[in-house]
């Protein structure tokens, strides 16, 4: 890589693109709708795992432009049923070897995760986390003050808040990642292996024959193809409605911000589920906060005072010592919620028409092994078994997969 | 803020309110309809990017359920009612 760096600085010429506009063909093996890190995995994993090539990721602005540029990035698998602990651990390792596949760096620092409890029943959900999560293999134990402080001195670990501290899960491998690198690196060994990446490409509509998905309409005309993935994350409902399939989720927005950066204060990543907040520092130094989704359903990606209120109370009940720390930028993202807490992956009724959704609040963390096992799902025509919990179908079963507890603050 | 026209104590701030989902009507004969349909009752939504009717409690306020309906791309309140006085869509 640095001499790579070295031989380019010395040459004078620009880098090379990392991905590259190309002419819309009109017909195309697999559509991808959603140019985020989803989307783009699963054309990339179509292409090195299975051959499949002719593939075009469509986005209706530039790739990343979604929840994969906007959320917290944290990564962790410490989750609460084994169907998801499972799942997101072995995105956790995808993750780990990701620069080297990628031939990119992905800055994915696992500095450790803090799920505080602040109340004797989310001591009780801790310890059944951690018994859990051990079960299945990932790193993951609960703690107490003592050792919290020596983890995180800063944190006001005094009975003076109103919620004060009593223990912690601690998840080693969690920690949190460039998500635009994730982005980028997928981007560009898919379009290296032959996948179009069409940006500021919206799709207006999806023709079926017979039952069967035909083709896509997009802004910049039409194209034929057999098999189509919704992977839009918050907008997932509209591309479904196309299709006329309505899907069981709620579109949220979800805010986030960031300080000033501060030099370096903070190497653990810490979430609070009962003061709905969770805070990291950033490689450029800024911490980076967010909270629960917003109250109620919407597709506004406005910032709220609110929010900052609310977010700017509760990281100080934490950390006191942040009292005079300057907010930098706000923004939000949408996230559409199942009533379980877990994604919908895998076929619909529509034959040809596949979905990647109901990523809520937890959709960045499990990008790899999302674009792996739908991209699995593709080329073999059957679910792969550690996505078998997570089918649409499971609704009508009466087969949910509860993972709120562990799912809807601490991302 | 987003303000909410609560049909009995007018506008008042979106924090004194809560959201209580899309207008959901439950089958009218319960016994009659498959099961297939109170899964969809249950789970499924409109989840609509547009004009939606939606349930709402003015909580801190009166504590009135209404209908209002607003467009979600933009959290413009174009009507609220209540649910007696709609056409019960």
């Amino acid at each position: 890589m640095s001499l790579k760096l070295l031989r380019h600085g010395l040459s004078g010429r620009p880098p090379e693109r990392m991905w590259h506009s190309r002419p819309l063909k009109d017909e195309y093996e697999v559509v991808i709708i959603g140019g985020g890190a989803h989307g783009l995995a699963c054309a990339y994993y179509l292409a090195t795992q299975h051959g499949i090539t002719d593939v075009a990721v469509l986005d209706k602005s530039y790739i990343g432009a979604g929840g994969s540029g906007r959320n917290t990035a944290i990564i962790r698998s410490n989750y609460l049923t084994p169907e998801g602990t499972n799942f997101y651990n072995e995105s956790v390792r995808l993750y780990e070897n990701l620069s080297v596949e990628l031939d990119f760096n992905v800055m994915f620092s696992q500095r450790g995760h803090l799920t505080l409890a602040h109340t004797d029943a989310s001591v009780r959900t801790m310890r059944r986390r951690a018994e859990v999560n051990r079960l299945q293999g990932v790193d993951s134990s609960l703690i107490w003050p003592e050792e919290i402080s020596r983890l995180c001195p800063q944190l006001d670990l005094s009975d003076h808040p109103r919620y004060p501290i009593l223990g912690a899960l601690y998840h080693p491998p969690g920690g949190i990642i460039r998500h635009d690198a994730v982005v980028w690196g997928y981007a560009h060994q898919a379009d290296a292996l032959g996948v179009h990446i069409h940006q500021h490409t919206e799709v207006t509509g999806i023709d079926l024959t017979n039952g069967e998905v035909a083709g896509v309409r997009t802004s910049r005309g039409v194209i034929r193809t057999g098999t189509v993935l919704n992977a839009t994350a918050g907008w997932a409902s509209t591309i479904a409605s196309m299709v006329g399939l309505s899907l069981p989720m709620e579109t949220f927005p979800l805010q986030a911000c960031v300080t000033e950066p501060l030099k370096p204060f903070l190497n653990v990543v810490i979430v609070s589920g009962s003061l709905h907040a969770y805070i990291s520092q950033s490689d450029r130094g800024e911490l980076v906060m967010g909270a629960s989704v917003d109250p109620f359903a919407s597709y506004s990606m406005n910032s709220s005072l609110e929010f900052l209120e609310g977010i700017a109370g509760h990281v100080l009940e934490l950390f006191p010592c942040l009292s005079n720390v300057r907010v930098l930028r706000q923004w939000g993202g949408l996230c559409e919620m199942p009533p379980d807490f877990s994604p919908l992956m895998g076929f619909t009724p529509i034959k040809g028409f596949l979905i990647d959704a109901g990523w809520g609040t937890y959709g960045f963390k499990a990008s790899p092994i999302c674009g792996k096992t739908m991209a699995e799902l593709i080329a073999s025509g059957s679910t792969p078994d550690l996505i078998k919990p997570f089918r649409l179908s499971r609704f009508d079963e009466h087969d949910l997969v509860g993972e709120k507890g562990a799912a809807s603050v601490g991302h | 803020m987003i303000r909410i026209p609560c049909p009995n104590c007018g506008p008042r701030n979106v924090s004194e309110f809560r959201y209580g989902g899309e207008y959901n009507p439950r089958p009218a004969d319960p016994t009659a309809v498959p099961e297939s349909e109170w899964v969809r009752y249950h789970y499924f939504k409109n989840n609509t990017m547009g004009e939606q009717v939606e349930w709402w409690l003015h909580q801190s306020g009166c504590e009135l359920w209404f209908l209002v309906e607003r467009e979600r791309r933009t959290n413009d309140i174009i009507k609220s009612y209540l649910w007696a006085d709609g056409d019960s869509r």
